[in-house]
């Protein structure tokens, strides 16, 4: 039971590549790891129009499943895996991650990427999960077995070439499941 | 609520005064504009970038997945002292190249983070940007003509101590326009980027100057809908902060939601 009243939330505003991206920040692993994988995908308004001031990040398990515990995102040395990761849109919308697939962190349990989307003119974070294609695991997760088909598929990557595409939809038909874990 | 998208022309924004905002915003401040929605509404036509970037569709409960009950660390090794105090000059991190001072009215900005339970949440990071005295961003999409400060980047880092105690030196920004509406200005403000101890404790946010004119004509700090809310986000100015002969001192403290992770957890 909590006792004080949250602090709310503002918009992330247009200027947020003043102040947050740094460098490496989308690279989890260093390119050519292996098994590293690209994460990518464009964030959508309600109009399908693409949102080129967005902000994601990423907080994933490693691929053995265990959740990191070491610091250094912010200065990468190519070899400890924080297993967070960040990336402003580029103008185009998209978003990019170099990184590995997260191992289920639990006997039984779907892993996946937990997100969290910042944009202008979005006036609070909205948190989502990204869940890998096909893994025998998702038939039994809570949270997708809450969901109709519609909405399962909105937060199910889907395979590419490179690694995992990840569409996310602020609004419209295609509009993401986003997530309250309150 | 429906907006169409031809609301959101370039034409409505010369045309659409402030009156037409006040209108706006005292039509969604009834107890029935207000009845069931969040803290921060995210459907809220005043400002009109959010028409077409909010969710429809409630928010899904999830229960948090392990990996959500922990949230990533940050230590020394990412964040330098000296990096909580924006006004050693233009730098890119702690390797200062500037040696002139900002211009601007010198601050303290300091207080706690604590969680619900009143627990500080220590050792987290903190990042801030802000805009200059001027109300100008280092940013390339920056259109306000007000002057750069080549000795003012307006970004910092924390870690927050062992008592969730946080503490910047800056310059206090300027208001700036902004292209809601004709002649729309934001009040005065520093972006706050917060992490706690748990990733559903992600937040971030902005803190604004007490007695500022412009919040009641500022579509975004309207955009929260209770007073006591609202109220949170405006730091109190605070004489012992205040550091003789070179700042005034601002206190603003800040609650992150939770904690979801029980002691049965922590071990």
């Amino acid at each position: 039971m909590t006792a004080l009243r949250t602090t709310p939330g503002q918009t992330i505003g247009p200027y947020l590549g003043q102040g947050l991206p740094f460098p490496g920040d989308n690279q989890l692993v260093p390119f050519g790891t292996p098994g590293a994988i690209r994460l990518h995908g464009h964030v959508y308004a309600g109009d399908g129009s693409v949102i080129p001031d967005a902000l994601v990040e990423i907080w994933q398990a490693d691929a053995d499943g265990n959740v990191a515990q070491e610091a250094g995102s912010f200065a990468r040395d190519g070899w400890t895996f924080t297993g967070w990761g960040r990336t402003a849109c580029d103008r185009t919308g998209e978003f990019s991650f170099t990184t590995v697939l997260p191992g289920a962190t639990g006997e039984g349990k779907a892993p996946f990427f937990a997100v969290v989307v910042f944009a202008r003119g979005l006036l609070d974070k909205l948190f989502t999960r990204i869940y890998l294609p096909g893994h025998p695991a998702n038939a039994a997760d809570p949270l997708l077995a809450s969901l109709d088909e519609g909405e399962r598929s909105t937060l199910i990557a889907r395979a590419d070439e490179t690694g995992l595409r990840f569409d996310i939809h602020l609004q419209g038909a295609s509009e993401t499941v986003f997530l309250r874990h309150g | 609520m429906t907006t169409t998208p031809a609301a959101l022309s370039g034409w409505e924004a010369d045309t659409l005064t402030q009156a037409d905002i006040d209108a706006e915003i005292a039509a969604l401040a009834t107890p029935a504009a207000l009845e069931g929605a969040p803290q921060t509404r995210l459907d809220y036509p005043p400002y009109r970038s959010s028409v077409l970037r909010h969710p429809t569709k409630e928010l899904r409960h999830a229960d948090p997945e392990t990996i959500e009950l922990w949230s990533p660390c940050f230590s020394e090794r990412d964040v330098h002292p000296l990096e909580s105090d924006l006004t050693l000059g233009a730098h890119d991190g702690w390797n200062s190249q500037a040696t002139g001072q900002p211009i601007g009215e010198r601050i303290t900005v300091s207080g706690r983070v604590l969680d619900g339970d009143g627990r500080p949440v220590a050792g987290q990071l903190i990042e801030v940007w802000q805009a200059n005295a001027a109300g100008r961003y280092v940013h390339k999409n920056e259109q306000h003509d007000a002057p750069l400060d080549p000795n003012f980047t307006g970004l910092g880092r924390a870690l927050t101590g062992a008592d969730g105690s946080y503490c910047f030196t800056t310059i206090k920004p300027g208001p700036y326009p902004w292209g809601n509406h004709r002649n729309a200005w934001r009040p005065a403000h520093i972006h706050f980027s917060f992490f706690g101890r748990e990733f559903t404790q992600r937040m971030i946010t902005q803190m604004y100057f007490p007695g500022d004119p412009l919040f009641a004509l500022d579509p975004i700090y309207q955009a929260i809908g209770d007073q006591r809310d609202r109220d949170a986000l405006v730091a109190t100015y605070d004489h012992d902060l205040t550091v003789p002969e070179h700042s005034l001192g601002f206190r603003w403290d800040v609650v992150l939601s939770g904690p979801r992770r029980t002691w049965m957890e922590e071990s």
